[in-house]
């Protein structure tokens, strides 16, 4: 099990040194460099450019650059942004709570409930129900997730004025939980959609492939009860691509949670890359980039030891 | 090589039978021809202004059949149009990404070795990103065309196509023809791009399709965001974020574009969904 975790490890390493190549290229590929925010503004005066350049160390060689950014990455020393030269990892950490929220109730709801659909479809296959369900899921698949969130804000905020139509507390209300749950069903409901369609899916896929094993039969013939069956014997043979799953979706809820937070005013990670972007932070969009991607890589990496961890074959091959 | 008529009759009789798969074909085929004839359909010019009719409810007005928005634009003429555009951001985005994604997937499948570990892992560093931060990035340095649009959203998503080509080649390429056309000294090139390419032709079709609607979806994300389709030319999602301002007041401003782009994406997604069932080797092998 160390062997594979050790190996498991340092594949990782030319992932980590990709991403922050490609991080670091593409903000150094942004026309007028890192600085052209500064161009547009009419108080800075030229040798005041060359006099940030000097301090943010942008007139030396792009390795040397790379170097000392990289580096940094990895001792916490992210950079600082642009207006108000606040270190860039502290920046993202403050709204690293508020995405997390976000995305672990949306994937949780998601989780029941797709999981729910997909074994119910895999055991029922071709009925009404599983026709319906594998239907609806590519439907749910198509739906714009902005436009999605919007309906939502207009039927449920709006009009019947049962939940609140965006942020995260009502006004003098910061810090009580009850308020923070009412402002969290809608965003989590919007982000869920997309993410339990995907899981019924690979659900109703992974339990149909468990359900044709041999075990599967040879179970049955012992006379076990159909629950018995499908979480002692089916389950953890369907939990493996699930799993996996999980790991692969990373990139794709932290996409649906940008979208998500900005139409609900949410204050979290999204809102902060959207609003960097506006304003041409390219310290906070390097950060961000760098943040996620770091996320996603860790995040497989967990997922494949849970699978070796569950799978015994894995571990000794 | 073409395939044995049986075997293509075959494809389409699985297609056929597919009900979803049809009304995806359907639809698409209507937006297709609704985009491609917007000019004769559309009863308005889409940017003409007239203010005395402002905010028009859809069958108000029998000159407006689906209402106007906050300028006095005719809706329905600014959903065709803004049709073609996103449907030509989404076709583009959608050749780009096949290309790319297939030229490196046969590369790597082909070469193996160095060449092969080298490419994939950098698909596999591009995969790290989230999709919509890459996209709004690169979408917010180059200036909004509907060229560079639709390049940005193809450069963006190539790397899912290029996994299923590698795939796909990695299995061809033991095959006998492939050892028959290099013992008759065909060239590298000539066996990856007209001897492989065309055998591996059924899962870059159906990666196609559900890209044309991933394009479309994320087309409007960034248009919705504000770097995409730049007004005074309709895109659904420009539409929509129009609407956004006014959403409390005429909702269906919202609805209709939201109900195009939907439709759109859906259609392609059934109809790649049913040329996957139709086109699987693995799953015509069942009963």
């Amino acid at each position: 099990m160390i062997k594979f975790l050790l190996r498991r490890l340092l594949q990782a390493v030319p992932l980590l040194i990709g991403v922050s190549i490609i991080g670091f290229g593409l903000m150094h590929l942004a026309p007028g460099g890192p600085l052209a925010v500064y161009t547009l503004n009419p108080t800075i005066q030229a040798q005041d450019i060359e006099r940030i350049k000097v301090l943010f160390g942008l007139d030396q060689p792009v390795h040397v650059q790379y170097a000392k950014w990289s580096s940094g990455i990895f001792t916490g020393n992210w950079g600082y942004t642009f207006f108000g030269g606040r270190p860039v990892l502290g920046v993202i950490l403050e709204r690293v709570p508020a995405t997390m929220l976000l995305m672990g109730s949306a994937l949780s709801v998601a989780i029941v409930v797709g999981l729910a659909i997909g074994v119910l479809g895999a055991t029922r296959r071709y009925s009404v129900f599983d026709i319906l369900a594998t239907s609806g899921a590519l439907v749910a698949l198509s739906f714009p997730t902005f436009w999605f969130g919007l309906m939502a804000i207009y039927v449920f905020a709006l009009e019947l004025r049962w939940l609140p139509s965006g942020g995260m507390w009502e006004l003098g209300e910061e810090g009580s939980i009850l308020s923070l749950l009412r402002h969290l069903i809608l965003p989590t409901l919007v982000l869920a959609l997309v993410i339990t369609a995907t899981w019924s899916r690979y659900a109703r896929s992974a339990f149909l492939e468990a359900l044709q094993q041999d075990f599967m039969r040879t179970a049955r013939a012992k006379g076990l009860s159909l629950r018995v069956r499908l979480l002692r014997h089916a389950f953890p043979n369907a939990a493996k691509p699930l799993i996996a799953l999980l790991g692969v979706e990373l990139p794709f809820l932290f996409s649906g949670a940008l979208v998500t937070e900005t139409i609900f005013a949410w204050p979290g990670m999204g809102r902060l890359f959207v609003d960097a972007l506006t304003m041409k932070e390219y310290p906070i969009l390097m950060g961000m980039m760098m943040f996620t991607a770091i996320f996603v890589i860790v995040g497989n990496l967990l997922a494949d030891i849970a699978i070796a961890a569950i799978d015994p074959r894995l571990r000794l091959s | 090589m073409s395939k044995p008529a049986a075997a293509s009759g075959r494809v389409w009789r699985r297609f056929l039978h597919h009900r979803i798969a049809c009304v995806g074909g359907i639809v698409v085929a209507l937006l297709l021809s609704a985009a491609l004839f917007a000019p004769v359909l559309a009863p308005r010019d889409p940017t003409f202004l007239d203010t005395s009719v402002r905010f028009l409810a859809p069958f108000a007005d029998s000159r407006f059949l689906l209402g106007t928005d906050e300028l006095g634009r005719d809706t329905l003429s600014r959903l065709l149009h803004g049709g073609r555009v996103s449907l030509t951001v989404g076709l583009v985005a959608m050749a780009t990404t096949v290309l790319t994604g297939a030229v490196i997937g046969i590369t790597a499948g082909y070469l193996g070795s160095l060449t092969d570990t080298l490419l994939m892992r950098f698909v596999d560093t591009m995969l790290c990103f989230p999709q919509v931060f890459l996209l709004l990035v690169v979408a917010a340095f180059v200036p909004p065309t509907l060229l560079s649009i639709s390049l940005v959203i193809g450069l963006t998503s190539w790397m899912e196509v290029s996994r299923i080509v590698r795939a796909e080649i990695l299995n061809l390429k033991e095959q006998d023809f492939v050892a028959a056309a290099r013992a008759l000294g065909a060239s590298r090139a000539r066996i990856m791009f007209r001897e492989l390419l065309p055998n591996a032709a059924a899962p870059i079709l159906v990666a196609a399709t559900l890209k044309v609607a991933s394009a479309v979806l994320m087309e409007s994300y960034i248009s919705y965001l504000g770097y995409g389709v730049q007004p005074p030319l309709a895109s659904w999602g420009n539409m929509l974020t129009n609407a956004q301002g006014y959403f409390n007041t005429v909702p269906w401003l919202a609805v209709l574009p939201g109900v195009a782009i939907t439709a759109t994406v859906m259609g392609f997604n059934f109809l790649g969904d049913g040329l996957r069932d139709a086109l699987d080797p693995r799953l015509r092998m069942g009963p």
